[in-house]
């Protein structure tokens, strides 16, 4: 019981701080996905056009996946330093895989009839891409964000050891005080809706993108 | 209108699609490709609007040579149906039916009305326009495809087994429906098929090919008549070549000229009585000029006599009836198909011309069968 109301009281004197650490940590995931959205989705629709680039790319993505999040924002810190900035790369680098992969299935699931008989109806290359692949693939390329996102925010509470605040910071304060159970939690707590909230919401944004069901036409 | 010269495909890794094809093919003609797979059917069509380049030769469209033109601008005045209908699923109707429209630029009020146009053309309701292709059956959805072709009006147009997909009755009234646009709007079709009987129905000329070179190129009556070698007559396969010579009959031919009927607004005892006369199980309804609104039969008139006094109001308005000119071949395959008993013949202007009954079928397969009757003479002597 005591940890629930030390942790009311925390909150309560301190709500104006956990809020602006909230939107910061937000802004800081959001910057990073988005930032990695920008060459990541290009990157996806080269690699469904030129299928030999596909393995290496996914490959290599795969690989910055598996580097601790902790030990490449380490490394990063050797080159950026402290701050902000390093966590908003580390994320850039961690958003690549999910968004460049969902972008490649997205572009490769569109079918090959729709775009042929779009080709042959005298559209350009890009014209193909605007008018037919891109809002087919859209929801799939919603769904590469979506991932990245919420992986994001749990990436960005590492940030606060490297001085990036956020609510990681918050956390981080509760693990170096003594008694810092509600401290913690009102670090993670906070951390823990703002992904659920972001999941929902994207998941919400995707079904709404989704073009309507293709059939196949009915033969009896 | 279309012209290849001396065209081959050849591949890098040594195969040989098209082989030195030569054809000429005339403005507002139907042209049937045909051949088993891999003769390089589709190929040659697809090389008319450079989906894939030409190895060697010429191909002319309208006189132009189409490697010299852009193939984007070539795409968008060529018309383009393929089996797999390829309706854009995010778009409405609408949007789909004028999409060269959309890639021409054309300004919105031109395209609204075009869309209207053309699905008045094959007769679906407006509501349609603003439906998504998925809320279509697969005839309705290749029906849009093709208005799709038609939408910024080209002389020509490429079909690639367009009613391939569809089940057969579905794909017998669009072919029907098909063949009447065509002659209607005078379009130059290119129609890839590997069904001869789609090929004999629609063709004006077909076109076999094979292993890249065409067999034989003729009208469906000559190739009937006259196949050029061993494999065309394969092909077209030793039933349809014992048809071929009642095939070309007309229905105008042997149908009966004096079908029974009676007038709009007849009353409907007196139509009873016409059929107590005449011996009929069913009446068809025709107004003043001959011109046949519809037909009731016995069974219609036993389940409303109470409540009917003239025959308007019983008739059904929905005839089956087919054109004075079309095959018998394919009127016998409707009537058995849909289980008719008979079938009105009418002209262009649905004026009432006559009427093929199962009675005159039975007629003509016992002439099939006995000839003139020379040939039952001869059985009868064998047997004595």
């Amino acid at each position: 019981m005591e940890t629930v109301e030390q942790f009311i009281f925390y909150v309560s004197q301190n709500s104006g701080y956990i809020w602006e650490q909230f939107y910061r940590h937000f802004l800081m995931a959001a910057y990073g996905v988005l930032f990695s959205a920008i060459f990541s989705i290009p990157l996806g629709i080269l690699i469904a056009k030129y299928g030999k680039l596909s393995s290496w790319v996914l490959a290599i993505g795969s690989i910055i996946q598996t580097v601790p999040a902790l030990g490449a924002m380490a490394v990063i810190m050797i080159a950026m330093g402290l701050g902000t900035n390093t966590v908003i790369v580390t994320l850039m680098l961690y958003s690549i895989l999910p968004i460049t992969q969902n972008t490649y299935v997205g572009m490769k699931e569109v079918d090959k009839n729709i775009v042929e008989a779009g080709f042959a109806s005298g559209m350009t290359r890009f014209q193909l891409l605007r008018m037919v692949e891109l809002p087919l693939a859209i929801s799939v390329i919603m769904a590469g964000l979506r991932t990245a996102l919420v992986i994001g925010i749990g990436i960005v509470a590492i940030g606060a050891f490297v001085g990036a605040g956020g609510l990681g910071a918050i956390i981080l304060t509760g693990t170096n005080a003594t008694n810092g159970t509600a401290i913690i939690l009102a670090g993670a707590i906070p951390t823990a809706l703002m992904a659920i909230i972001v999941d929902v919401f994207m998941g919400w944004i995707e079904k709404k993108l989704q073009p309507a069901k293709v059939d196949k036409p009915k033969a009896a | 209108m279309l012209e290849f010269k001396h065209v081959y495909k050849k591949y890098a890794d040594g195969t040989v699609a098209v082989k030195d094809l030569n054809l000429k093919i005339n403005k507002g003609e139907f042209v049937c490709f045909i051949g088993p797979s891999g003769c390089g059917k589709t190929t040659t069509m697809k090389m008319i609007n450079r989906l894939i380049d030409v190895t060697e030769g010429t191909i002319l469209v309208d006189g132009k040579d189409i490697t010299n033109q852009d193939p984007v601008q070539l795409r968008r005045s060529i018309g383009y149906v393929i089996q797999q209908i390829g309706l854009m699923p995010h778009m409405t109707i609408k949007e789909n039916i004028v999409l060269v429209g959309t890639l021409l630029k054309w300004p919105e009020e031109k395209k609204d009305r075009r869309a209207h146009e053309l699905l008045k053309l094959v007769d679906m309701p407006e509501e349609y326009l603003d439906r998504y292709p998925h809320e279509l059956s697969g005839g309705q959805q290749q029906r849009i495809g093709v208005l799709r072709a038609l939408a910024v009006n080209p002389p020509l147009i490429l079909m690639d087994e367009p009613f391939g997909a569809l089940d057969p009755i579905t794909r017998d009234s669009l072919q029907e429906e098909f063949k009447k646009l065509q002659r209607e709007l005078d379009k130059t079709i290119i129609f890839v098929t590997h069904d001869m009987d789609e090929a004999l129905k629609l063709a004006d000329k077909i076109v076999i090919m094979r292993s890249g070179e065409i067999v034989q190129a003729d009208t469906p009556d000559e190739i009937l008549r006259n196949p050029a070698n061993e494999f065309v007559e394969e092909f077209l396969g030793r039933e349809r070549l014992i048809q071929g010579k009642p095939d070309v009959t007309t229905v105008k031919q042997i149908m009966s000229t004096s079908p029974v009927t009676v007038q709009t607004a007849t009353p409907l005892k007196e139509a009873v009585s016409l059929m107590r006369d005449r011996r009929v199980d069913s009446l068809l309804v025709v107004d003043e000029d001959n011109v046949l609104k519809g037909f009731f039969d016995i069974e219609m008139v036993n389940l409303n006599h109470k409540k009917v006094t003239i025959v308007d109001e019983l008739m059904e308005t929905n005839v089956f009836s087919v054109a004075e000119d079309s095959l018998l071949r394919e009127t016998v395959h409707k009537i058995l198909r849909r289980g008719m008993k008979y079938v009105p013949v009418v002209d262009d202007h649905k004026h009432l011309k006559g009427i093929v009954t199962r009675a005159t079928l039975a007629n003509l397969v016992y002439d099939t069968i006995w000839g003139d009757g020379t040939e039952m003479e001869e059985n009868s002597r064998v047997m004595e």
